[in-house]
């Protein structure tokens, strides 16, 4: 499927949740935080779409909100498609698909560690490079390091 | 009763600091401890082109029958308090080398990695820098020979 036929599917089962498409490289479906799990069920579950990889998950800092950008493949259709749902910085909370593609344990926690973005209902949310008693989530433009770390200077 | 003529050639004159720093620079044991690219070249060096083999080194996986620790690659700050405790761990002499820009100084992540040690010697004292990124095998042998050239010139007399 085109990723033009997917983003109508979508349209048709999921309605206002699904924002719009841009056509791109990788051409990406924007899709409301709070539903991006049930869309990944049916990406996941259903004949005509088939999605059984999750390639990539990763978190953006777009300055005014917070992303995280689902890169999707289907193996037995050939098809693949990017997703994107946007949450506010200062509280943001992303449903787990960890349920649907196991990979997604250890993406969501690289996104948690480094972004600060919650995945509800992940089953071991921890920080997975930093060290866990790490101070703020580096990867984020506004990100200040800590002047110590157990009493070891950290900046020169 | 007189010594001459009974020990034959077997009796060696020297001092006592001569012959202990002779036998520590001589058995240097490292322990195996890489942490980054700096790791390939220290292997390197202990395999059979450099051969650190022949300056009485072999490498053991434990701190507690280990001389000598080559910090090979980039400290980050949740491996410093591991490198220390390893440190820590090690029986009297021991030795550090800091081996390539990383664990001298943080190297490329100088200014901007928050997440590794700005050198090695903010945790463990550190005894020779081998610079490089990576050093070669010929530049680590350099230093191995400069901290023996340091030990030989060691005394076991308490100074002060």
């Amino acid at each position: 499927m085109t990723p033009q036929e997917i983003f109508d599917a979508l349209k048709s089962q999921f309605g206002d949740v699904i924002i719009d498409l841009t056509e791109n490289v990788d051409t990406w479906i924007r899709v409301k935080p709070g539903s991006i799990a049930d869309v990944c069920v049916f990406l996941h579950d259903d004949e005509a779409m088939k999605f059984e990889s999750l390639m990539c998950l990763s978190g953006v800092d777009y300055e005014e909100h917070l992303s995280v950008v689902y890169h999707l493949s289907s193996s037995s259709h050939r098809h693949r498609i990017t997703l994107k749902v946007e949450v506010p910085r200062d509280d943001p909370h992303v449903p787990t698909v960890e349920h649907l593609w196991l990979v997604a344990n250890w993406h969501e926690r690289e996104a948690y560690d480094m972004f600060g973005i919650v995945f509800d209902g992940h089953s071991d949310l921890r920080r997975i490079l930093c060290p866990d008693d790490w101070e703020g989530h580096p990867l984020r433009k506004d990100y200040q390091v800590q002047e110590f770390y157990r009493g070891i200077k950290v900046e020169v | 009763m007189r010594i001459e003529g009974q020990f034959n050639d077997n009796v060696i004159v020297t001092s006592l600091d001569y012959f202990i720093n002779w036998a520590r620079l001589s058995a240097l044991w490292p322990m195996t401890f890489g942490l980054a690219c700096c790791a390939i070249e220290m292997m390197a060096t202990g395999a059979s082109r450099y051969d650190w083999d022949r300056f009485g080194m072999i490498p053991r996986a434990s701190p507690r029958q280990s001389d000598l620790m080559i910090v090979a690659g980039t400290v980050t700050l949740k491996m410093a308090s591991r490198v220390k405790k390893l440190y820590d761990q090690m029986a009297e002499p021991r030795y550090v080398i800091a081996m390539g820009c990383c664990a001298t100084s943080g190297g490329p992540y100088w200014q901007h990695g928050y997440h590794v040690l700005k050198g090695v010697d903010r945790v463990i004292p550190v005894d020779v820098y081998v610079p490089g990124c990576p050093p070669r095998p010929e530049s680590l042998l350099e230093g191995v020979m400069n901290l023996q050239e340091k030990i030989r010139h060691q005394t076991i007399a308490k100074v002060g």
